[in-house]
């Protein structure tokens, strides 16, 4: 039996149908809405990101069942065993795979009754390793955008796909072959959509296929290419590494993907004893990325000056002749550099970021082969493409000579986003014929003739090919909530292929590759696994030659450099509240981008933070509000691109600056620029406004060597006043103890846990205005301390959620007995039994409970309720909530252990959902009495220690102390 | 009163409570007069305009239920603000109707009779307005009655009796119940003059069902008179307490600038203070409006003036203490803590509090300036206002920055804080002005106990 | 008072300062008159005495109730955290004296205070609308600036005529027959 069959026999009748082509219609709603108004009309104090509860309460009882019917109806594999023991309200684990600017990472999805409630990492899949980042986890909530684009439309006009077939069948005809036809999509990965676009191609033989990223990794493919000869793809093995060099690399955080690199460097930085051997960072960059925070040496360079710092670094380890171009300042930085790398000769790795051009990482190629890393510590395969800017240039003269009859524009919005001296927005305008496939009708899809809703892909049948090779499946989970279809589907609709739909296609595809005998077993093992087996490709064998002497002083200007943005990356989540309110690692900033600079540069400005200065690249300018990172790099202007949409939605709109129209061709990701302060001021919002430790023991933090000496150095930190209760102690003998114990020397501060928090738990988002008044509710925030000089300053994050103390100050001042302790430790929050003095919040040390200002949920649209998970109360306006350990994951184990019949839970058997997610394992959860769990053992662990044990809180969770390993010479 | 027979010869020097040439009737005639004369057209206006303000405040709050919270600027770390600031400060003006006519009382101290039932009857009022806030700053207000012990169908859940939350409702209703009995108790003999001398229908009827038949029977007499004797020796221990538990809810918490042990004798000393400052700005008021001058004579305002030059004094060595103790316990949070208040964000709030509450009654140290009225009058209104400021100093900057610095965060009002708490000021005002109006402001069977018998000392009676 | 036949309910006397009161008062009970009472517009100090009249035992009724308040709070306390709802909050005991002083103290002083209250009242009779005494002229002024003395008809040596002379003897201001 399989899911057809139980959607069948699930489908309510047509109504569901309806309900789902357009939300509104629900009559039921109305009146809904009408009795909420009354119960709570919307005030003043209302911004645009609230939800609104009672509805989505409402909503969710009645979608449970109407979704059913949105299951797929093609045959995917559940991961559970059989479809036959479904119960209703028990969740559904699928594989699939996210694909985000062209590197595929498989993902885990669990959908409860047929609605995608979470989005995790597939355990099987090289690139994710079971985790996943916090921008694929909050794609999820694009799935459920209510301003999603809802219907084809024709210059403006609603339409319909029938009507666009009908063109299409016609106009393709007639493109004869195909001079005038041009194609632009993203980053194709899919082996499917390639062959499908072959066949489109062999049927249009004068059409041209582009692709196009704002943010891609054009730079190291061309750095291979001047190294090697041909286009490799390099891959890094941090993890066989005793020193990493990070040229202007965040492989921690942005340089996408990261999870397989910080896994990897991570593993090399955990101890258990002061004997262990840690990895060495160094980290050469202009912007204070997370990778930088992690790193033991930090050198802040302008990014136009890396080149010649990686020039004099190739000179010292005796690659290319010394010009010594580097200044006073990085001298001994170098010398002490190369001293360090030749020494690790085999065990060390040269990694150059994306925003780096091509020289440089041809350097570090050489760098690597001279220290005889390749082959150990850095590996190389084929490249899954070519570099594409050339691609896009070439198809911009096309349009604007009018050589471009028609084109078919696949996802992404390039009309934003591609380089502004292309004018490519002007360009479209020139075609007669113009196709956008998109999720949302943005920029580009103003522009264009047609324009077609896009099915997310989690709403679609494709696959995707990771760097490695490895391949995919990307199984639906749910049937196009708005009648989407994916770029897939309408290649092959265009290619008059005989079949269009994605499952066809797809399957089609793969079971040609295999053996007739088994395809089956294979196909439902691929959906079952989440990848094919033995895709991976061959290591390729490379020698780097010489490079030619590129690298040249930086000029006198300022620098500026565009990375994406940890939120939105280039854009595309710009409608995303989740990622709108995830706090950028470093600053802490949300609902906004901005000019980050040094203090040195922003005295130089005579600005403050907050003012706007217009930067001025090649005759274009755009004014963005300034904002000071202590360790940014002199002279130089960090901004990250994705912000500053028109047409994203109720979400994204005029949300920040719009850095792309100063991007040009010459200065993709670093350019010079005029910069000059404007008598403008605009209000920069944090989710954290201190950022010194006052001295204070929180997070705790010592060199290596010091840790040798003194291994118990992290509890001596504290002053221990003696404590004692009136009282006595309540026992917490019998039975689970639950604990958690969190490793500050692998945290990275990526938010990975905070956005898998926020979808595990129901967590709201607030909206500017509210978090400017402190009222965000994520119930795990990562607090960011600076230490030392605001310019030389090291960073140390610390992961900080509800620490479950034993002896709670929350509990003992909750006039109602809202919040009390379970037998075993938790921290129970009742929230039917909450009214809200706040004096609990009040009385926490550590700030960690988050109160209901307001309804949150006022303003939601039933489609947004569906992402909700249902083991979660969502909270009402008025009440008190926070971490709960994800009790509700916790009961699910005990109550799964019972129906086993099994006494005891398996250590790690239970795992929270921030755990679950964080790429560097460094959340560890258990039941500390157990001796032999994990958390037991990390208790036990020198480094081990309580924060603001003086306050004789007795928290659960415990904190393990960080670890530098300075070199000593740069000591 | 039993008082008249061991009145201490002292009081012979101390000059003569009732000024002028009053007779008893003259006296009763004099009080009840503002009762019955034709409403004055000034009371017509001046409730007008306190009446529209406690609209706006009905309006305030009703936005909030709608609303939530959030109408406010509280935040997080910022969970109380404006609200707690407002209840502590109303509570505290209570103290002194309590103080005036329990502890006076059973310190003899015969000048309290002609304040003490306007003294008694701001209690009251004030108590009203600062119950308000325990029931609106909670996140759901219909839910408010769960921190009584009532049964409860929704749950069966209980109360926590761990949290001084708690004890402070059970104080303060405890507070308010026994002042409106004491208030009550102290009106009969005056409601039976009013009865007795009331013309019209209605008055009669209203005043005689008030004073439930009150007919000074010496036998009635002597229950009443130890009924009274033991109110004002439960008030007396009560006001002390009530104060004392407000002051737990900060002082039991383990917030930096909170957990101190000097907040119980501190807070009720301010309260004391912060209520005579009340007192004198209403009597300053009243006894002009209604030419009470010979009852509420320089004598009393002056003795007053005094109680607030020693409470205020009093205060002002907590400041310094809790500022010392801070530095010499070597604690680090409670070292910052005390350092941010006076050099913090908040500190123009800080220094407000201080030279209001500390400076300002330092003047009455001089007999001139404690017997001038338009002087005390003005001093009066500082330290109403730093005894609001010390509140807000208390809440708010302790919450606004404790352990952890990365949660730390600033606090700012909103236009509905700001509207709630003016819209009190009004509530307090329009229930003063009915009291004025419809009731006896000064008690006179007290008056007439402690004034020379008229033509009487040849019989040897004094 | 237009009742047909007349039946005598008190004999009064009326007095305009406290000491002459008091004096008469004196008087009165030497006479040995025991049903006695005075009306007076404040307490004046000396007319118990005079009259013969008994402490107020008030203060036992109080004492009783308030106790019974210090009961009850232990109870409500212990019974709501320790026997009917345990619940584990703040590591602390479900019940200790520490954290119940202050309810405790709270609802003695409360419970103290209506039995003040209401015992004075009941004491006293009060409330109680109508009383023969209204019906004489003088009382009217008793609370404003007259004393009145009270002789009761259920005194044994009370005689309508006799007991109005012998009050006339006191030289008061004027003296009244009050009718039942």
């Amino acid at each position: 039996m399989d899911l057809v069959q139980i959607s069948n026999q699930k489908k309510p009748t047509g109504a569901g149908k309806h309900y789902w082509r357009s939300v509104n219609e629900l009559d039921g709603t109305a009146k809904l809405e009408g009795w909420l108004d009354q119960e709570f009309p919307a005030g003043p104090v209302n911004d645009s990101s609230r939800r609104q509860v009672l509805k989505l309460m409402g909503a969710s009882f009645g979608l449970a069942g109407l979704v059913a019917c949105r299951r797929p109806e093609e045959k995917i594999m559940p991961l559970s065993k059989g479809v036959e023991d479904l119960v209703p309200g028990k969740p559904l684990l699928y594989n699939s795979v996210f694909v985000h600017a062209g590197a595929a990472a498989g993902v885990r999805v669990t959908t409860h009754d047929g609605r995608p409630t979470k989005i995790e990492g597939n355990p099987d899949h090289p690139y994710s390793e079971g985790k996943a980042t916090g921008l694929a986890q909050g794609a999820l909530l694009n799935l459920y955008d209510p301003d999603r684009s809802k219907q084809v439309s024709e210059k403006g006009n609603e339409s319909s796909w029938e009507k666009f077939g009908a063109f299409a069948k016609t106009h393709f005809d007639g493109v004869g072959n195909g001079d005038g036809l041009r194609f632009l999509s993203q980053r194709v990965v899919s082996p499917t959509l390639t062959s499908v676009r072959e066949q489109a191609l062999k049927k249009w033989p004068g059409a041209k296929w582009v692709e196009w990223e704002p943010v891609n990794n054009d730079n190291a493919l061309a750095g291979a290419q001047l190294a090697f000869g041909n286009v490799v793809e390099a891959h890094y093995h941090l993890d066989q590494a005793d020193v990493i060099v990070a040229l202007d690399s965040d492989f921690l955080n942005l340089d996408s993907p990261t999870v397989l690199p910080a896994r990897q460097f991570t593993r090399k930085r955990k101890v258990t004893e002061p004997g262990d051997a840690i990895a060495r960072l160094y980290a050469v960059e202009s912007q204070f990325s997370a990778t930088g925070a992690t790193a033991d040496h930090r050198l802040r360079l302008r990014a136009g000056a890396i080149a010649a710092f990686t020039a004099d670094l190739a000179a010292l380890v005796g690659v290319g002749e010394s010009k010594t171009l580097s200044g006073e300042k990085e001298r001994k930085f170098l010398a002490a550099l190369a001293k360090d790398l030749k020494a690790n000769e085999g065990r060390s790795v040269v990694v150059a970021g994306p925003r780096q051009p091509a020289e440089v990482h041809a350097l570090a190629h050489a760098i690597n082969q001279t220290l005889g890393n390749c082959g150990k510590t850095v590996t190389f395969t084929q490249a899954l493409a070519e570099p594409m800017l050339d691609g896009l240039k070439a198809l911009a003269a096309d349009l604007s000579g009018g050589k471009v009859s028609t084109l078919v524009m696949l996802g992404g919005n390039p009309a934003h986003d591609a380089p502004a001296d292309l004018d490519l927005a002007g360009g479209i305008g020139k075609a007669q014929t113009s196709i956008h496939l998109a999720h949302n009708a943005n920029e580009t899809s103003a522009l264009a003739t047609w324009h077609l809703p896009e099915a997310h892909y989690l709403e679609s049948w494709g696959d995707a090919r990771a760097l490695d090779g490895t391949v995919s499946i990307q199984q639906p989970m749910i049937l196009p909530l708005y009648g989407g279809r994916s770029a897939l589907e309408v290649v092959a609709q265009l290619a008059g292929l005989p079949s269009a739909k994605g499952h066809d296609l797809v399957r089609g595809f793969w079971q040609g590759q295999w053996p007739a005998a088994d395809r089956e077993r294979v196909w439902r093992k691929a959906l079952h696994d989440g990848v094919v087996a033995n895709t991976k490709f061959a290591e390729a064998k490379v020698t780097a030659k010489a490079p030619a002497a590129g690298a040249k002083a930086p000029g006198t200007g300022y620098d500026v450099a565009f990375h994406p943005s940890s939120s939105l990356w280039d854009g595309r989540y710009a409608n995303n509240a989740w990622m709108q309110e995830t706090p950028e690692p470093m600053s802490k900033l949300v609902w906004d981008n901005a000019a980050m600079v040094s203090p040195a540069t922003l005295k130089a400005l005579g600005a403050t933070q907050g003012d706007v200065i217009s930067i001025t690249v090649g005759g274009k300018s755009i004014e963005a509000p300034v904002m000071v990172q202590p360790g940014h790099a002199d002279q130089a202007i960090s901004i990250s691109l994705g912000y500053g949409r028109k047409n994203a939605g109720r979400v994204g709109d005029g949300v920040g600056v719009n850095a792309y129209p100063i991007r040009t061709t010459a200065g993709l990701h670093i350019a010079e620029a005029q910069v000059a302060k404007t008598a403008k001021t605009h209000k920069l919002v944090t989710t954290q406004e201190h950022f010194r430790m006052e001295d204070r023991p929180i997070i705790r933090e010592a060199t290596t060597a010091q840790y040798k000496e003194d291994p118990k150095f992290a509890e001596k930190m504290s002053e221990m006043p003696p404590i004692d209760s009136i009282y006595g102690y309540h026992s917490y003998e019998q039975g689970y103890q639950w604990g958690m114990a969190i490793d500050l020397n692998a945290c990275t501060g990526c938010n990975a846990c905070l956005v898998a928090c926020q979808a595990e738990n129901n967590v709201p988002t607030v909206g500017k205005a509210q978090v400017s008044r402190g009222r965000e509710m994520h119930w795990i925030r990562l607090d960011r301390y600076y230490t030392g000089t605001g310019d030389e300053a090291q960073s140390v994050s610390q992961p900080m959620t509800c620490q479950q103390c034993e002896t709670a100050p929350c509990e003992s001042v909750c006039p109602v007995a809202a919040t009390t302790h379970s037998p075993e430790g938790l921290n129970d929050m009742a929230y039917n039994r909450c009214i809200g003095t706040r004096y609990c919040a009040n009385n926490c040390p550590y700030k960690v409970r988050r109160f209901n200002f307001l309804n949150w949920h006022k303003e939601d649209e039933e489609v947004q309720s569906l992402v909700h998970n249902p083991n979660v109360t969502v909270r009402m306006r008025g009440i008190m909530e926070k971490c709960t350990y994800c009790v509700q994951r916790i009961q699910e184990k005990k109550i799964q252990a019972k129906v086993e019949g099994r006494r005891e839970i398996k250590d790690g058997e239970i795992v929270t959902a921030c755990q679950q997610t964080c790429p560097a394992d460094a959340i560890v959860f258990g039941n500390i009495k157990d001796p032999g769990s994990r958390v037991a053992k990390l208790r036990h662990q020198e480094r081990n220690y309580e924060l603001l044990a003086e306050l004789n809180t007795k928290p659960r969770t415990t904190y393990l102390a960080k670890l530098r390993n300075p070199n000593p010479e740069l000591a | 009163m039993a008082d008249l027979a061991i009145k201490p010869p002292l009081a012979e020097l101390n000059p003569p409570l009732v000024e002028g040439n009053h007779s008893y009737s003259t006296v009763t005639h004099t009080v009840s007069g503002i009762v019955e004369r034709k409403t004055p057209k000034q009371w017509f206006i001046a409730i007008s305009i306190s009446g529209a303000i406690t609209l706006m405040m009905l309006g305030m709050i009703g936005y909030l239920f709608l609303n939530g919270v959030g109408v406010w600027g509280n935040n997080s770390p910022v969970g109380w603000a404006w609200d707690i600031t407002n209840f502590v400060f109303w509570i505290g003006i209570g103290h002194a109707g309590t103080l005036i006519s329990a502890i006076l009382f059973l310190f003899r101290q015969k000048w309290r009779t002609s304040i003490n039932r306007a003294a008694e009857a701001m209690t009251l009022f004030a108590v009203a307005c600062a119950l308000l806030f325990p029931l609106i700053h909670v996140g759901r207000p219909w839910r408010a009655y769960w921190m009584f012990p009532i049964p409860n169908t929704d749950l069966n859940m209980w109360q926590n009796f761990r949290s001084p939350l708690l004890w402070d409702v059970f104080a303060v209703s405890t507070y308010g119940t026994v002042s409106a009995l004491f208030w009550y108790v102290g009106l009969l003999p005056d409601l039976a003059t009013l009865r007795d001398r009331a013309r019209t229908r209605i008055r009669q009827l209203v005043y005689g069902v008030l004073s439930l038949g009150w007919r000074g029977s010496a036998r009635a007499w002597r229950h009443y008179e130890m009924a009274y004797l033991i109110l004002a020796g439960l008030s007396t221990p009560l006001v002390l307490s009530v104060h004392t538990i407000v002051s737990f809810d900060f002082a039991v918490s383990i917030i930096p600038g909170w957990h101190t042990t000097i907040f119980p004798p501190y807070f009720v000393a301010g309260a004391i203070f912060s209520g005579f400052a009340m007192v004198v700005t209403l009597m300053v008021i009243f006894r002009y409006a209604f030419q009470l001058e010979d009852l509420v004579t320089i004598k009393h305002l002056e003795n007053m003036n005094i109680v607030m030059l020693a409470t205020g004094s009093i205060v002002g060595y907590a400041y310094a203490t809790e500022l010392f103790i801070a530095w010499y316990s070597g604690n680090m949070y409670e070292k910052f803590a005390f350092l941010n208040r006076t050099t913090g964000p908040y500190w123009w709030a800080y220094w407000t509090m201080v030279s209001c509450n500390v400076i300002s009654p330092q003047f009455f140290w001089f007999k001139k300036l404690r017997r001038n009225i338009p002087f005390m009058f003005v001093i009066s209104i500082f330290v109403n206002i730093g005894m609001w400021f010390e509140r807000f100093v208390i809440i708010v900057t302790s919450l606004h920055r404790d352990f952890l610095p990365s949660s730390w965060g600033y606090f700012r009002p909103t236009f509905v804080d700001v509207c709630t708490f003016i819209g009190t000021l009004g509530f307090f005002t329009t229930l003063f002005l009915l009291f004025v109006r419809f009731l006896p402001m000064i008690a006179i069977s007290e008056v007439k106990g402690v004034m020379p018998a008229p033509g009487a000392s040849e019989r040897g009676q004094h | 008072m237009e009742t047909a036949q007349i039946t005598p309910f008190a004999a009064i006397a009326e007095f305009d300062t406290p000491g002459a009161l008091v004096q008469a008062a004196e008087k009165v009970r030497k006479a040995g008159y025991s049903k006695t009472d005075a009306l007076t517009p404040f307490p004046v100090h000396g007319i118990d005495e005079a009259l013969g009249i008994p402490r107020s035992h008030l203060g036992y009724i109080v004492l009783c109730i308030g106790m019974m308040g210090t009961a009850a709070a232990l109870l409500l306390q212990w019974w709501t955290g320790a026997v009917d709802y345990p619940l584990v909050i703040g590591g602390k005991p479900l019940f200790a004296f520490e954290f119940s002083i202050p309810v405790t103290f709270e609802l003695t002083v409360l419970f103290s205070s209506f039995a003040a209250v209401f015992g004075m009242l009941a004491l006293n009779g009060l409330p109680r609308f109508y009383h023969p005494l209204d019906n004489a002229r003088m009382t009217r002024r008793v609370s404003d600036d007259r004393f009145v003395l009270v002789i009761d008809k259920s005194d044994p040596k009370f005689h309508p005529v006799e007991t109005i002379g012998f009050l006339r003897s006191l030289n008061p201001i004027s003296t009244e027959l009050v009718e039942d």
